[in-house]
Order: C-alpha cells, then structure tokens, then sequence
C-alpha cells in the first residue's frame, strides 16, 4: 500500500487546553478532500477520544493520519507510557482509572476504549510500561 | 421543532450565534450530559439536528458537538461560556444558549413540549 496523504501531529503532555485541535485538524483535512459525512463522523469520534486518552491517561504522543491507495483510512496514536496495566479491563464500557482533571473534562466514564472500537472497522492495541499504541483503519468505500 | 421555539420554552438566552443557517432548521431530537464521552458514544448515529443539552461549560463540549456534527448547545443551570468559548463556537460554527433551568427542568420542558431523545 502506498500513501495518497499522510500527516504527522504531536499531542504535547499536560496540553489540556489544546486538547482536540488534533482531531479539528484531522475531520478538516478529511472533510476537505470528500470523505463522506457518516465515515467522517467516525473517524472524528475514534480520533478525538484517543487524543483525550493520550492527554488524561499518558505523556502525550503521536498521531498519524495515513490515507492509503486502496481507499482505507489509517491512524495510529503512540504515547510514550505509562501503558494500560489489564487492556481487557480497559475495553470494558463503565471502567475507568480517569483522574478528577479528566472528569471536569467531561471525561472519565469508561467509555473510550470500547467507542473507539466500536466505530472502527479495524482496531489494534498493544501496551506495555513503554507506551501504548492503537491502530485503526476506516474503509472508505 | 425551531430552535427559536426551543429557546422561548426554556427561556434561553443566546450566547453566540455562529450558525444561522441552522436556526430555520428543526431540532428532531435532545441529548443532555455531562460527560462528553457519554455523547460520543451515545449521538453518534443521532443527525446533526440533534441538540446538546449540558451543565459542563469548558472547551470539550465544543469540540464534542464539531466532531458530532451538532450545531446547538443550551447550557444549563445558568452556565455561561466564557469569550474564549465563543471564539472556538466562532470557528465551528456552533449555536450556543443559556438557560437558568436545571437540567431536570429542562429535560422536562423539552420532553413534555414532544420532543424525543435520540433512537437507540
């Protein structure tokens, strides 16, 4: 696969209020080059929650927003740690380890890591004390 | 329903009007929280006729709503964003209103008025 666009972001740690202007930035991007209302709208909730994640629950990270010839979205979000202890209790709707920032956040309900996945088509994680990485990809046809 | 029709049945004020091309449109369905991440689990299949009903009044139910496509808040019990709010409302285009109700009072009215949550 070979990229038709990709753009490279950084979500700096502590940046609470910045926080979203990686996914403002993403849902323009897509919006401007046509990618359709529903898909967008997905894209742009799986983007913004994992973007608060690496605020409330990591040091910050990377983002990339790839868009591949074969007509498939990726994006990958990597932070630097501290990593998710028991994923399988994080993927659980309701379990949340959110800070008391996070909440007046309006964060913090355990509901992330499960809507995210929920509105991918493709959803990979992987986490150790190093750092945490999701990928995910969305068909656009 | 008008959301000028909204606004009279909760005895909002506007905050800042951002999208007014929206305001002849109807709003087909109500969501109040909270807890944005609740809305972004919960809206995301609800048309962009959905309105935002909340008490948190910070940047997040901004961004929320953008991503969600929505275009009307009513922030209740009184809140009342701050400039840099209405700047960001500004940027994308997002109607936001102020009403002394609770959030229970609001939800009432709204509900009472026919106005459906979102389809679940």
């Amino acid at each position: 696969m070979s990229s038709i666009l990709r753009k490279d972001y950084v979500v700096v740690r502590d940046d609470y209020a910045g926080a979203g202007r990686v996914s403002s930035d993403v849902k323009a991007t897509l919006s401007s080059i046509g990618i359709p209302s529903p898909i967008l709208r997905r894209i742009a909730v799986a983007c913004y929650e994992s973007e608060i994640n690496m605020l409330i629950h990591a040091y910050g990270g990377d983002i990339t927003l790839e868009i591949g010839d074969d007509g498939v979205i990726h994006m990958t979000f990597s932070d630097p740690g501290p990593g998710i202890p028991d994923i399988e209790k994080a993927m659980t709707p309701g379990w949340s380890t959110a800070s008391d920032k996070a909440r007046e956040m309006g964060f913090g309900a355990g509901m992330g890591l499960p809507n995210i996945k929920r509105v991918s088509d493709e959803f990979d994680i992987t986490s150790s004390p190093e750092g945490t990485t999701i990928q995910l990809s969305f068909r656009v046809t | 329903m008008l959301t000028s029709r909204i606004v009279e049945l909760l005895g909002a004020q506007p905050v800042f009007i951002g999208n007014e091309a929206s305001l002849g449109t109807e709003i087909t369905a109500v969501f109040a929280t909270d807890l944005m991440s609740d809305a972004l689990a919960m809206i995301q299949d609800s048309p962009e006729t959905t309105l935002l009903l909340t008490g948190l009044c910070n940047p997040q139910v901004l961004r929320t709503a953008d991503m969600l496509d929505l275009h009307t808040i009513v922030f209740v019990r009184g809140k009342n964003p701050v400039n840099n709010l209405t700047e960001l409302a500004d940027e994308m285009n997002l109607n936001l209103y102020s009403t002394c109700l609770t959030m229970y009072e609001a939800c009432g009215v709204l509900y009472s008025a026919g106005i459906q949550g979102i389809e679940r």
